[in-house]
């Protein structure tokens, strides 16, 4: 069944992206990319490893600065703001690691409240716990509350990743590789915690993978990105309904790996 | 086409790596005096890096006072000076044994902990993650480390040196008839504040040099468990080859001022 997705505006583009170059001494990573990303939607970035898809949205996060081009995200271009106004858009963004990055040395409590107590100020012992035990819900692990991430599945360590950035009610979420490393059971769960977090909060994603399923369930749209340049932009079906050789090939591998 | 080298790849590498640590430190007091300050991460790491420590400061200060004692009492009785011993001892326990002691050991268990610490949670993206949640983690990682380290290992050395003195005061008793006032009271004549002052700096300026070298090497760990393990290796080699500068250099400042 098709979801209402009227929230998704697409006069309105959170991200926006034109020429933008990234290289790393002789290795041209990016090589002239634009994409916007409209409120609301999921953009699923497609391509083999190493063709620069974690790149993008560490450039994105601020994490990396372009070469050159520009990369504006919620109408702040990212390598004109100072220090202090890329930690402000930052708390915007929410980012959701490959390997779910969890602080290993603090509980899950403690992994959760850690962004939470740094940035809303005068929160009661209480409230924190609330939005605590409340985010933990959303992604249905409250039993894993006071749990170490090394005593976590892989499954579990990316949903209580995604859950620390949602505890700050971020706009745009950006995911490395949701479905990298987890079973097929497992990775459709994420995907469909991709779709419950784009509808609950209305968040604008770009998804990293280069997993079709994954791309097929979360994607409102798919950029196919080969040799560092979107070489197809549109949905699903728009992208691979074509008999481009490089397009077709990554489709076939995908589905008969 | 690669960049052409300044002098030689590995002589720009070296002078990179220079002018890199010198950057660290200075963005280190930068923000250790910028609020916000975390504090309960500091006292976590306090009692990490100084509780945590206790037992084998413990266990060798006090073997080293007993086995210097015993060392150098043949030496003194051969030329009928036993009585200098107890002085002796605490001379050498507190200009000297006691700082590099407790230093070696700290950048042994704590340089190269802060250096696989930090370098683990480098390569598995954690730093990385709390950039993007605007978290700033030089200050949450960096700087409550290396004043944990700073404050922490002058309080060790003065604890290391007790220790130290009670060893020795039980090697004593057992060949001497002697009681532990007098045994203090002996051994801290000829001590002076200069003494002590020089070694708290020492300490200080060592538990710095720990800190900062261990979480500069963790801070830019690379290429995945192997870098962890280099960090970690190279804050211990390091850390130890910095403190041994270090120490000639204040013992020389030292002495200057004692008049030597």
């Amino acid at each position: 069944m098709q979801k209402d997705k009227s929230y998704i505006d697409t006069s309105k583009a959170v991200i926006n992206i034109r020429d933008l170059y990234k290289s790393f001494g002789d290795l041209h990573v990016l090589r002239g990319v634009d994409l916007d990303v409209y409120k609301g939607e999921n953009v699923v970035v497609l391509g083999r490893s190493g063709t620069g898809k974690s790149v993008l949205i560490k450039i994105i996060s601020g994490l990396l600065m372009p070469d050159k081009g520009k990369v504006n995200v919620l109408g702040k271009d990212i390598d004109k703001l100072d220090h202090k106004e890329l930690m402000a858009l930052r708390l915007k963004i929410g980012f959701s690691f490959q390997n779910s990055a969890l602080y290993d040395s603090m509980t899950i409590r403690e992994n959760l409240e850690f962004p939470l107590v740094r940035h809303v100020k005068n929160l009661s012992r209480g409230e924190v716990n609330k939005e605590v035990e409340s985010v933990l819900d959303s992604v249905g692990l409250s039993q894993t509350i006071n749990q170490m991430p090394s005593e976590l599945s892989g499954g579990q360590k990316k949903r209580i990743g995604i859950a620390r950035t949602l505890i700050l009610k971020p706009e745009i979420m950006l995911y490395d590789e949701p479905t990298a490393g987890l079973d097929p059971i497992t990775s459709i769960e994420i995907n469909e915690l991709i779709n419950e977090v784009q509808d609950r909060y209305h968040t604008s994603s770009i998804i990293i993978t280069h997993d079709l399923t994954c791309a097929k369930i979360t994607g409102d749209r798919i950029a196919m990105l080969f040799d560092g340049q979107f070489l197809r932009v549109g949905t699903f079906e728009e992208v691979f309904d074509t008999d481009e050789e490089r397009v077709r090939s990554f489709y076939d591998y995908n589905f008969t790996e | 086409m690669s960049k052409p080298y300044v002098i030689s790849k590995k002589a720009d590498t070296f002078f990179y790596g220079i002018y890199d640590a010198i950057l660290f430190i200075g963005r280190f007091f930068k923000e250790a005096v910028q609020p916000p300050y975390e504090f309960h991460e500091i006292v976590r790491q306090c009692y990490e890096v100084g509780y945590r420590s206790l037992p084998l400061i413990s266990l060798t200060g006090f073997i080293t006072g007993i086995v210097f004692t015993k060392q150098s009492r043949p030496s003194l009785v051969e030329f009928g000076a036993a009585s200098w011993l107890p002085s002796l001892v605490a001379i050498a326990i507190v200009r000297a044994l006691a700082p590099l002691i407790t230093a070696l050991i700290s950048a042994g268990r704590v340089g190269s902990s802060i250096g696989a610490e930090l370098g683990s949670m480098r390569v598995t993206e954690q730093i990385d993650a709390m950039e993007v949640s605007a978290v700033n983690p030089f200050k949450f990682l960096v700087v409550s480390r290396v004043l944990a380290t700073t404050i922490t290992i002058p309080i060790l050395m003065l604890y290391c040196a007790l220790v130290a003195m009670l060893g020795a005061f039980l090697n004593v008793s057992q060949n001497e008839e002697t009681n532990f006032v007098a045994f203090w009271e002996s051994a801290f004549d000829q001590i002076t504040f200069l003494d002590v002052w020089a070694s708290v700096i020492k300490a200080i300026v060592f538990g710095f040099t720990i800190g900062i070298i261990g979480c500069y090497k963790g801070y830019y760990a690379s290429k995945g468990t192997e870098g962890v393990g280099k960090a970690a290796n190279s804050s211990v080699v390091l850390s130890m080859f910095l403190i041994f500068i270090e120490e000639v250099i204040i013992v020389q400042i030292a002495n200057s001022i004692r008049g030597y």
